[in-house]
């Protein structure tokens, strides 16, 4: 059956875009050797790299290199281009090699196409999704590891989803490709070769709903991306404890599922919010700022964040290791919000 | 006696010819030596090695003082050899030891060595055009005499950052000199694929810069024109774009099967133009040099990437402590 098919992230997000190009001839495809090798035809060359982390390997061979489009190391110019292109007629995806990129294309993104909507009273779509990747953990310093949905989150006018299984993956490229909103999916690189059930045919996820993992009674643990897996580890070492805590992967950033996560608090009590990223100004603040404002009266013991340390990633593994929140400091986190 | 590219002769003392071997080999056999433990696990992340690309990083620093600028690229560790960065300390950065030029922090793409000018490598492409800028406007300013050479390859010259970049270096006259490191390759991504232009150099003429380009195979060529486009940022005379043509061995990382390349491109580079063989037997034309004396060097070498090789291995990873220093 279909619906037990095990895939990995990575072949979840390759089905994705297959599907969805298959679907619209609108949806093309931008990005940096996400094909490769310069599409040397006639030395059957064509499809030689595909993605730093091989996600979009095959893509250029089904679809040929009009909707498949390696672009040159200009993340300003071809990410800028991506947005006006989905004004006019495309449907965009857009893959930024690494997040930490999002600097050299942050004004298109962030004073562009975050404005259309707004600026246009509602009329003008943009369907853009743009696909970037984050995440520590490879050893692969501070230019390439950070976490910087923050950053994205910080401005108003952008989607944010952050899958963390293959099954989110998949779901939530296909709704944003199919909305008409500019979306920035953050998929984290560890996560690539991690496998899940993932259905054949195509389906849509809701960017803007949180789901709940676990259940429990004692405390909520609020996700971000890879942190899920931390917390379920914590969650284990937790019940031998006695203590049983809720699990929320947060899934989508912008909108934020305030419900979901109220609701959960308004059982248990308790809020710990685990996040890769650094702390200040950070996307687990904001959650922790939400829940003061509004889940104050249900709280019966201090929030308490879970981040990465306040600095560069560390290339030294010893030095990275320590940066990244473990499920330690996770299963240390829920105890003192219940002490 | 050896000929510049317009053909003109240059005179080269000795010592200035056994170093420029000397920091090749140097790099050559560091690398294959870092490819090797890389392989054997003692080397964490990504690693992008310079192999083949030796006599543009040692032809161009030959002509610096330890007080000139250089910004690099992820490719980085010749520009640092080249520069008189200690190859212990370089070796222990790869691996993320406290004794590494950035106690461990930075790694190979991210390491920074303002003793010896090197203001860094950087994982960002297209990262070093606006530093180089500034560190050349800073010299200007402050009157120092001091250049600054940028190291970048055919791929980064499509960022912004380049044009940006050459364009104010133009307008402030300013001491730098952009090296391009044309490989032919982008990552994947041949040089055809994403320029229309093959020759970068020509780009020069669209900000109103010097422009030259050498064969960066030929120590001799990339030498004689660094040697004048740094005579003339010293003299004030502003900025050059020197285009070296070049071949990498290695591919865009350790690891990457170079799917992308064709077999006899890089069996013709290993073979017809490889820059230590070209470099050796024009010396050895000339009977300034002699086998022995490569051999000795090389010697020397080996044992000297050894010692680094061993340093690096043997030292500590830094302290936990360490962790939090230098922020705010």
């Amino acid at each position: 059956m279909s619906d037990e098919r095990i895939i990995s992230y990575s072949e979840a997000i390759r089905e994705a875009i297959m599907q969805e190009m298959e679907r619209d001839e609108n949806v093309v495809f931008l990005g940096q050797d996400i094909s490769g090798g310069g599409h040397r035809e006639k030395e059957n060359m064509t499809d030689t790299w595909g993605g730093s982390f091989g996600v979009s390997r095959g893509i250029s061979t089904r679809f040929g290199i009009e909707r498949v489009i390696d672009c040159p190391l200009s993340e300003a110019g071809y990410i800028g281009a991506a947005v006006s292109a989905s004004t006019a007629g495309l449907n965009v995806i857009a893959e930024l090699m690494f997040n930490d990129f999002l600097w050299l294309a942050g004004d298109q993104l962030f004073n562009g196409a975050a404005k259309i909507k707004y600026l246009s009273g509602g009329k003008q779509s943009c369907k853009l999704t743009i696909r970037t990747v984050t995440g520590a953990g490879l050893n692969a310093g501070m230019h390439h590891s950070q976490s910087l949905y923050a950053l994205a989150a910080h401005i108003p006018g952008i989607k944010i989803a952050i899958p963390s299984t293959p099954y989110d993956a998949k779901g939530l490229l296909v709704t944003a490709i199919r909305g008409d909103e500019p979306v920035i999916i953050f998929e984290n690189k560890t996560l690539y070769n991690t496998k899940g059930h993932v259905p054949e045919e195509s389906y849509e996820i809701p960017i803007g709903k949180a789901k709940i993992v676990k259940n429990g009674k004692d405390a909520t643990i609020v996700t971000i991306s890879r942190m899920l897996f931390i917390a379920l580890e914590a969650a284990d070492i937790l019940e031998k404890k006695g203590v049983f805590v809720e699990i929320i992967d947060c899934v989508s950033l912008v909108p934020l599922d305030e419900e979901t996560i109220i609701q959960s608090v308004s059982k248990t009590g308790h809020l710990v919010i685990v996040d890769e990223a650094t702390p200040r100004c950070g996307a687990a603040a904001d959650i922790a700022a939400m829940a003061a404002d509004k889940a104050i009266d249900y709280l019966d013991g201090p929030i308490k964040l879970v981040t990465s340390a306040h600095t560069p990633v560390p290339f030294s593994p010893v030095l990275e290791k320590i940066y990244m929140p473990d499920s330690i400091s996770v299963v240390n986190a829920v105890l003192n919000s219940l002490d | 006696m050896y000929a510049s590219k317009e053909g003109d002769v240059m005179e080269i003392s000795k010592d200035i010819l056994t170093k420029a071997y000397r920091n090749m080999i140097l790099i050559r056999r560091f690398e294959e030596n870092l490819q090797k433990i890389y392989y054997d696990g003692k080397i964490p992340g990504f690693l992008h090695l310079y192999t083949g690309e030796e006599a543009i990083a040692v032809g161009v620093c030959l002509n610096l003082n330890k007080t000139d600028y250089v910004t690099s690229t992820h490719r980085a560790h010749g520009h640092f050899i080249a520069k008189g960065s200690d190859v212990k300390k370089i070796a222990a950065e790869i691996m993320g030891k406290k004794s590494g030029l950035c106690r461990g922090k930075g790694g190979s793409m991210h390491m920074m060595d303002m003793d010896n000018g090197l203001y860094g490598s950087t994982g960002i492409v297209g990262g070093g055009f606006p530093p180089a800028a500034g560190l050349a406007l800073a010299s200007k300013i402050k009157g120092t005499g001091q250049v600054s050479i940028c190291f970048c390859g055919d791929g980064s010259i499509n960022e912004g950052t380049f044009h940006e970049s050459v364009n104010m270096a133009a307008i402030w006259n300013l001491p730098v000199i952009f090296v391009c490191e044309n490989n032919l390759y982008a990552q994947s991504a041949p040089q055809e694929y994403h320029q229309k232009v093959k020759d970068i150099y020509i780009r020069s003429k669209g900000y109103g810069i010097q422009g030259t380009c050498v064969d960066g195979m030929d120590f001799f060529q990339v030498y004689d024109a660094a040697r004048k486009a740094i005579e003339r940022a010293r003299e004030g005379k502003g900025p050059t774009l020197l285009e070296c043509k070049t071949y990498l061995y290695s591919g865009h990382y350790v690891g990457d099967a170079r799917a992308y390349r064709y077999p006899e491109e890089m069996k013709y580079y290993e073979e017809n133009k490889d820059c230590i063989n070209i470099f050796k037997n024009k010396v050895t034309e000339t009977g300034v040099m002699c086998e022995n004396e490569f051999i000795n060097i090389e010697s020397e070498v080996i044992y000297d990437v050894k010692e680094a090789v061993d340093f690096a291995v043997n030292s500590q990873f830094p302290d936990e402590g360490e962790l939090h220093d230098n922020v705010y």
